[in-house]
């Protein structure tokens, strides 16, 4: 089976971001850059799915030359191969969906796994907007997925609000991860090492033909408003008492 | 400017109520830029829903209805959506944030061409210009958005806008003829997290556990509370994670946003990314026997201690106070 990862660079996400003084950004400097989380438990599904069914896991981004460091890590994990369609920062999701469909075609993928959310914008879109510029069946939010006998279908748990529900899509489809699907390995030093000379080919946006125009735009950054917090109490009583008199809550 | 559609969520014909937030900010939309407010419910035999739709203050209803439209699948409702916006000329759609609204609208994007902002937190407009506000890394930032071209597409954040009221004036409903594409999906089965408690993102008090609570059997402290309060369950990813709760309890930034009364934290460390679920609540209170832990920054009311005995003593309180 031959399965396309798409993976987005994102600032660390256990660190709280600043805003530029001017609104224009987010200070990236001096934070490390990681593998999106829900894209690196779709990069450790698909190595999971090569070990059971053989086949081939290719990584995919798109964005600034930079990103080069976290498509080594996901090579480092096991990925055989990768591609980085170099652009700017700039592109939302309806152009990213779309470069992604133009490498999927390309490609051929039996499969494309991506994360359900890239933890920095937030959007939970790039992954439903590909499958519907290929014409493809969505599985968001998968917490398991299994292959029929033929490997011609799968059928993903999704995590949703009120519960879990199956579903049944025929590949080729998009699957979109989430939390509970696994729990992503760590790239071994041997990994490391082999990831230095496997394939990364780099692919200038302007090559691929896709109108990348922006749809939306983030036109400024503003700090939310700030809660007070820090209040405290001695003991249980205060605390019930407070919320009855003062919060009048209870 | 052109009229606005808001597609209605509900459980296989029970009507869920975030879509009276997604109305509001639907109506929030028309006050700028005109236009009037129609609802759509696809479904099989859903004409009940489309009569509670039709007392929310909305135009008319659309009712789309046949068997394949029965068990909801991204590619069928995507698809008829984009039929209803084309054959209504819509110029904007709107749909909760919930895990409904975030899997088919984005595929609603991708058919369309059109930019889709999710997770809307409020709009405004800046001379001629419709500037939308979503929130970004976590809710640290909140984003000013332009969208370009349309139809206009927005999920949106329940917490940020009122319910619109329920049982007005009936509009009227309009069936619609719409037909359903699958593309290779199929529904198998679903399995409803039963629970007799108010849902989380409805629920006026909320009680959350965290790791620190330990085991799934140590719920029982927090149902019991919950239970005194008539409040909703909620948890941390670790003890998600842990199987000591199911997922839909996952309050945060990639689980459930909530901004209940109250809400109760109970050994819950309050990483950023569950601060992103509740920092909007209004009251917050929070028990952890780490008088560091971060979640003391957001509550109103801390409280030091081991969790293990302050909810005993918090039920015997409570309980004295309602018999009181
Ligand atoms: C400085 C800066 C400026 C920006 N300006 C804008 C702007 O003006 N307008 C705007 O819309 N966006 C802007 N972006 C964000 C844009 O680049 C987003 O990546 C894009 O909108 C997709 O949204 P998301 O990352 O939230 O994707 P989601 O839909 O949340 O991501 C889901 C999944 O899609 C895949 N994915 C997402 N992005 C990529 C990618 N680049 N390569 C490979 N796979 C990917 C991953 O698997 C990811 O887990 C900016 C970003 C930066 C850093
Ligand atoms: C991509 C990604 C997405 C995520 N999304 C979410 C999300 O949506 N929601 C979410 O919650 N997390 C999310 N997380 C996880 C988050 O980063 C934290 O790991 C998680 O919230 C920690 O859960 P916790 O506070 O229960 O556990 P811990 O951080 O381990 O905290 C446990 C707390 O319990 C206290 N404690 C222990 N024993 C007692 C006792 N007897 N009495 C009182 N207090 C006690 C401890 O002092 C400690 O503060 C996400 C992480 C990533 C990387």
């Amino acid at each position: 089976m031959k399965i396309l990862v798409a993976i987005k660079p994102v600032p660390n996400p256990d660190e709280k971001v600043k805003i530029k003084g001017d609104g224009s950004g987010i200070v990236l400097d001096n934070i490390k850059m990681v593998v999106n989380p829900f894209c690196e438990i779709a990069v450790e599904e698909a190595l999971r799915i090569r070990e059971k069914l053989t086949g081939e896991v290719v990584v995919v981004t798109v964005g600034p030359k930079e990103g080069e460091q976290q498509v080594r890590t996901a090579l480092a994990m096991g990925a055989d191969r990768a591609v980085l369609v170099e652009a700017g920062t700039d592109l939302d999701s309806l152009a990213v969906a779309k470069v992604l469909a133009k490498v999927v075609a390309d490609e051929k993928a039996d499969l494309v796994l991506m994360g359900k959310q890239a933890v920095d914008d937030d959007n939970n879109q790039v992954g439903q907007i590909l499958a519907a510029v290929l014409g493809w069946p969505q599985a968001t939010f998968a917490s398991k997925i299994e292959f029929a006998a033929d490997n011609r279908k799968a059928n993903v748990t999704r995590e949703v609000d009120g519960g879990l529900e199956t579903i049944e899509v025929a590949l080729p489809a998009v699957v979109t991860t989430d939390l509970r699907l696994n729990e992503p390995r760590y790239a071994s030093l041997p990994g490391i090492m082999k990831a230095k000379k496997k394939e990364l080919k780099v692919v200038p946006l302007a090559s691929l033909g896709v109108d990348t125009a922006p749809r939306v735009k983030v036109l400024s950054y503003a700090a939310p408003k700030q809660r007070a917090g820090g209040g405290r109490v001695a003991d249980v009583a205060e605390l019930v008492s407070k919320l009855k008199s003062e919060a009048k809550v209870l | 400017m052109a009229d606005i559609l808001v597609v209605v969520e509900h459980q296989e014909g029970v009507f869920k109520k975030n879509t009276l937030s997604v109305v509001s900010a639907a109506k929030a939309l028309a006050g700028l830029t005109g236009g009037e407010v129609d609802a759509l419910v696809l479904g099989d035999s859903v004409a009940a829903v489309a009569g509670v739709a039709a007392g929310t203050g909305v135009r008319k209803v659309l009712l789309g209805e046949g068997a394949a439209f029965g068990k909801y699948l991204a590619s069928t409702y995507a698809g008829a959506v984009a039929q209803v916006v084309k054959a209504g000329a819509y110029g904007a759609v709107f749909a909760p944030a919930s895990t409904f609204g975030k899997d088919f609208m984005p595929r609603l994007s991708g058919l369309l061409d059109a930019p889709l902002a999710s997770d809307i937190v409020g709009l405004e407009k800046v001379g001629d210009a419709l500037r939308v506000k979503r929130p970004m890394y976590a809710g640290n930032a909140i984003g000013t958005v332009e969208l370009v071209g349309g139809p206009l597409l927005f999920t949106v954040r329940q917490t940020a806008f009122d319910a619109a009221a329920m049982g007005g004036a009936k509009a009227p409903v309009e069936k619609v003829a719409v037909t359903a594409e699958a593309w290779g999906m199929a529904f198998v089965s679903r399995q409803e997290t039963k629970s007799e408690r108010p849902e989380l993102t409805e629920a006026r008090m909320i009680v959350s556990a965290g790791r620190g609570i330990k085991a799934q059997e140590n719920f029982k402290l927090v149902e019991e509370l919950a239970d005194l309060l008539n409040a909703a369950i909620g948890a941390s990813r670790a003890a998600v994670d842990a199987g000591w709760a199911p997922n839909d309890w996952q309050v945060g930034q990639t689980g459930k946003i909530v901004a209940p009364e109250l809400y109760i934290a109970l050994g819950i460390s309050g990483a950023i990314q569950h601060l992103a679920g509740m920092k909007d609540s209004k009251v917050i209170v929070a028990i952890n026997k780490d008088e560091e832990a971060p979640i003391f920054q957001v509550a109103d009311y801390g409280l030091v201690a081991d969790l293990f005995k302050a909810v005993p003593e918090m039920v015997a309180e409570i309980k004295k106070l309602k018999s009181a």
